[in-house]
């Protein structure tokens, strides 16, 4: 892993939330699925250093709904001491030494250059107990010719006195789903640094506003035209830097870019035509 | 509005602003004017023949346009938005009774015409003028 950060040179990852699918063209007409994930108040929130810790990450906070009387007392000190405002999800991303950040920058969108691919990470969906079928695709049994009461079930479990058990890790009927997955090598259609949209190409694992961690794809060379060490938010000067007693100001940073987006979003567009 | 609502509105906003599409309607004959790569060179090929079916949905919205070519039915689904679309023209409005017309591919002939409609929506009479006025 160690030798991996150094030699791809490691950018830091972005956290983003699922805002969900659709569908855009094109140049050539061709019309793409795409899940589009937003990229809100994401903020360099920790430092983890080689001599301090032993190896080089920064940790990221991002969400801006995070109430204040919310956040456990430990936490709230460890965001003042960032000076940022209280964040809903905190991940760190590890960096190769000449990619960290400092504390308090903002990363957005522009993080990614579109065509580069991404790995995305985030939590499936739950599906409960699953039978043998539904989890790890078994084929059943037969509808007819004698089967009764079992035509879902997973069939012989094992071979006889000898050895006399179920072997460890087989595949059975059990919860499904709500787990880290991880897609790969997705292709990253547009961005939109505006409105903080990152369009990746192909479905991404989880619901809707679930957390979603995007990192260049670790199996792809790494991208041309990326922003080093990161992507950060022109905006986000020290100046932008909310203190944790006044979240009021987080408030007001969200729907600023929001309103930016409408009159900034056909030239966007255009360029994807 | 929520983050995904208000992106494929902007980008609907963007395509309607682009696009040079009728209005048009069920029933109604339409020339589809699409646009074909050929090698390095692109051109246009029109595609006429009567509205079927249209399906809202935003920017994804579609419609269905059949003829008949060389004796076989042939159906080609749009999308309404698509680039590739390069305008369509209105030619004849049809009156029809349903929203969806697939009873015409068991139809050939004569019993596959359908009248043209040259009064309601999106026609101006001198009755609807005067009423306007």
């Amino acid at each position: 892993m160690m030798a991996k950060i150094e030699e791809k040179k490691m950018r830091t990852g972005v956290i983003a939330q699922k805002a969900g699918m659709t569908r855009v063209f094109d140049e050539d007409g061709r019309q793409i699925g795409v899940t589009v994930l937003k990229i809100d108040g994401c903020q360099v929130v920790a430092n983890r250093t080689e001599k301090k810790d032993g190896y080089t990450a920064l940790q990221l906070g991002a969400g801006t709904k995070a109430k204040v009387k919310n956040v456990s007392k430990a936490n709230r000190g460890h965001f003042a001491k960032a000076k940022v405002a209280p964040k809903q999800k905190l991940v760190e991303f590890r960096v190769a030494p000449e990619n960290m950040v400092d504390v308090g920058a903002e990363i957005g969108a522009n993080h990614f250059v579109p065509g580069q691919y991404v790995d995305v990470c985030g939590t499936s969906k739950g599906k409960g107990f699953a039978g043998a079928m539904k989890r790890h695709n078994f084929g059943g049994m037969r509808a007819s010719h004698g089967v009764s009461v079992s035509h879902r079930a997973h069939g012989s479990t094992g071979q006889c006195q000898e050895p006399g058990k179920v072997f460890k890790g087989k595949k059975m009927a059990g919860h499904l789903g709500d787990e880290r997955v991880t897609t790969q090598n997705l292709r990253v259609v547009a961005v939109d640094e505006e409105a903080g949209l990152v369009l990746v190409q192909g479905a991404v694992p989880g619901a809707r506003d679930g957390w979603i961690l995007i990192t260049d794809a670790i199996k792809m060379p790494a991208p041309e035209g990326a922003p080093l060490p990161a992507g950060l938010k022109k905006a986000s000067t020290p100046e932008e830097k909310a203190d944790t007693a006044q979240p009021v100001e987080d408030g007001t940073n969200d729907p600023v870019p929001l309103e930016e987006a409408k009159t900034d979003k056909p030239e966007a567009d255009n360029k994807e035509a | 509005m929520n983050t995904l609502e208000k992106f494929e509105a902007d980008t609907l906003a963007a395509a309607q602003e682009r696009s040079q599409i009728a209005d048009f309607s069920v029933g109604d004959t339409v020339k589809v004017n699409v646009k074909i790569q050929e090698g390095n060179r692109e051109r246009v090929q029109a595609y006429e023949g009567v509205c079927i079916a249209r399906k809202n949905g935003g920017i994804n919205a579609s419609f269905t346009v059949r003829k008949i070519s060389y004796g076989e039915g042939v159906e080609r689904v749009f999308p309404l938005y698509s680039p590739r679309i390069e305008s369509v023209e209105l030619i004849r409005r049809g009156s029809v009774r349903r929203a969806k017309l697939y009873y015409l591919r068991n139809l050939r002939g004569k019993k596959a015409r359908i009248a043209e409609r040259t009064t309601g929506h999106g026609i101006e009479t001198k009755e609807s003028n005067k009423k306007g006025k």
